[in-house]
């Protein structure tokens, strides 16, 4: 499968949908979108027919304000018709603005920041437990890196060197009030981690080349969690949105829709 | 004397339970020592995770390790588990749906001299306002088996408060009436109904047996699980006799004395006197002595009860 293609069709996926639910967290699912397509359509064992297998391997969206990102993923997977995001949003659906796991497919409810690689180490004992060889993949949001739980749980994971466990940081720059060096000093990801006893990775987490490489190498990593510091770009993919901290929750107009849209397609072809 | 605290009977319970059941899994926070829970440990080491003082890492945890299957006991001092930790029981544990026993150790004001960071007053409140949550207060160790033995049988929710001390027992070895969200009838009477949860249950038992001294008829209710409460048994005591006083070793702003209060305003409304803790900074001293202070014991009771009778 052609990966880059892959992830413009479900740059173009996400880019709809939001623009018909009228919400969504549009440049960080923009961000996020190569990270989850080089593990859901290379790496992980996944599979909708048998969506409870105790050997798949375990995916958290711990920045769960990008759930547009994984709806559109798992639906593209077949884990749910397309047509069940036509409600996104809507009232009493189940595809609500952050993971439910009462859809097929997600693993635990995620929204409020700081729990998601917590939730990973506990997969990874119960893994080691049990002695099954699947993988915990938890991605992050860089401005989830400011909840103090975050650290207890690469404490934790460090500590129990779960080498089984990856970890994903969303190194996009940008949150809400602007950009995470304003907000809250994150420099430097990688020196932070490495001093918890992690296996570091720092990638141009859009290059799907580079992401692939990084997943393999931390398949390869023994005695240490990894962590691939996933540098991205906010809005990735659509010209007047990238690096824009307004796009963090904004959602297109029509024209701004359309120009998405043509854009995307002129990437895709660059790819065939 | 068969006299142990309830937490030991936990680990006691879960001991013998995860000998056979190897899906079991305890965690605690740099607390298997106050947990009574070394013994475990040692015996057990694959089926027990040190999680260090992180109680939100400790909760989270546990949801993981149950959403891959595990039954999860996390064992942590009430205080800490109910508060700093809160937000991962509301989110990872009861939205999300997974197998996870939150067990507060030493709750109430169990620590007595060690003060208001401690102290876990306000623990009924905040996990029973939580949706998807259970919350259980068990008045002594025959009980406390009981109720592990029940939770080890579903795979919902749930939190877990016991006291840090031995207490005297409330049943005996060969009569423990038990069963599952039903408040236990340990005294019929038709004067004045005297509700109590977790330790605070012996106190209620003496206390009817001044008060029958007196010529008056308690009856004796031990609400052990405070959600799902019983409301058959408040309501019924709300008909049958004069008035209600609730006991527990918690504020009277949402605990059971506000649960109780709740059902008999919607229902039968009658007098519900509530004993409990001050909003206030608690008096320093040995837990007996705080219960003194605040009338929190057999005599104490008594006294309210016969407030009841003279409205």
């Amino acid at each position: 499968m052609n990966l880059k293609i892959k992830a413009t069709d479900l740059r173009k996926d996400i880019l709809t949908l939001i623009y018909k639910a009228r919400t969504g967290h549009t440049g960080g699912d923009m961000s996020v979108i190569d990270i989850l397509t080089v593990l859901y359509y290379k790496y992980m064992n996944v599979n909708p027919e048998n969506i409870k297998d105790p050997n798949r391997d375990r995916f958290i969206l711990s920045k769960g304000h990008a759930s547009e990102a994984l709806y559109c993923v798992l639906s593209d997977k077949g884990f749910f018709p397309k047509s069940d995001l036509d409600n996104y949003s809507g009232y009493g659906s189940k595809y609500i603005g952050h993971p439910n796991n009462k859809v097929n497919g997600v693993e635990m409810n995620t929204g409020s920041l700081g729990h998601g690689l917590a939730v990973g180490v506990g997969m990874a004992l119960a893994g080691r437990m049990d002695k099954k060889d699947y993988r915990v993949y938890a991605v992050m949001g860089d401005g989830e890196m400011a909840e103090g739980s975050v650290w207890e749980a690469i404490m934790a994971a460090g500590h129990y060197k779960l080498d089984n466990l990856t970890a994903f940081v969303d190194r996009n720059r940008l949150q809400i009030s602007g950009t995470t060096e304003q907000v809250m000093t994150q420099d430097s990801q990688e020196k932070r981690w490495e001093a918890f006893g992690w296996n570091v990775l720092s990638i141009n987490g859009n290059d799907i080349d580079a992401l692939d490489a990084a997943v393999g190498l931390a398949k390869q990593s023994k005695g240490k969690p990894t962590v691939v510091i996933a540098n991205t770009t906010k809005g990735c993919g659509v010209s007047y949105m990238e690096n824009q901290a307004g796009w963090h929750h904004r959602v297109p107009t029509e024209e701004e829709y359309a120009q998405g849209i043509k854009e995307l397609e002129q990437r895709r072809a660059q790819y065939e | 004397m068969n006299n142990i605290a309830n937490k030991q009977a936990i680990c006691n319970k879960l001991l013998e339970a995860s000998q056979t059941d190897k899906d079991i899994v305890v965690l605690c926070s740099d607390s298997r020592g106050s947990a009574s829970l070394t013994k475990f440990a040692d015996e057990l080491p694959e089926q027990f995770i040190e999680i260090g003082i992180a109680e939100q890492n400790l909760v989270t945890v546990s949801a993981g390790l149950a959403s891959c299957g595990k039954k999860v006991f996390a064992v942590s001092p009430a205080s800490f588990l109910s508060t700093r930790s809160m937000e991962q029981a509301k989110v990872d544990v009861a939205y999300s749906n997974t197998n996870v026993t939150l067990v507060g150790i030493s709750g109430g004001i169990s620590y007595g001299a060690l003060g208001m960071t401690h102290h876990s007053a306000n623990d009924i409140a905040t996990m029973a306002s939580i949706p998807n949550m259970r919350v259980y207060l068990p008045s002594d160790h025959f009980q406390t088996e009981k109720l592990i033995e029940a939770l080890l049988q579903d795979d919902k929710p749930s939190y877990v408060r016991v006291g840090r001390n031995a207490v005297d027992p409330v049943y005996e070895e060969n009569n423990i009436p038990f069963e599952m969200d039903k408040a236990t009838l340990i005294k019929d009477g038709t004067d004045v109904t005297l509700i109590a949860c977790g330790e605070m249950v012996k106190s209620a038992k003496d206390a009817a047996e001044i008060l029958a001294k007196e010529g008056i008829s308690a009856r004796v209710v031990d609400m052990y699980c405070l959600k799902p409460i019983d409301k058959d048994i408040v309501i019924k005591a709300a008909k049958e006799t004069k008035g209600i006083v609730t006991i527990e070793e918690h504020t009277i702003y949402g605990g059971l004395n506000s649960q109780v209060a709740q059902i008999t305003a919607q229902n039968y409304p009658v007098t519900v006197i509530g004993m409990g803790l001050p909003d206030a900074p608690v008096i320093t001293g040995k837990s007996q002595e705080v219960f003194d202070t605040y009338g929190l014991n057999a005599e104490g009771i008594a006294k309210e009860a016969k407030k009841v009778l003279n409205k």
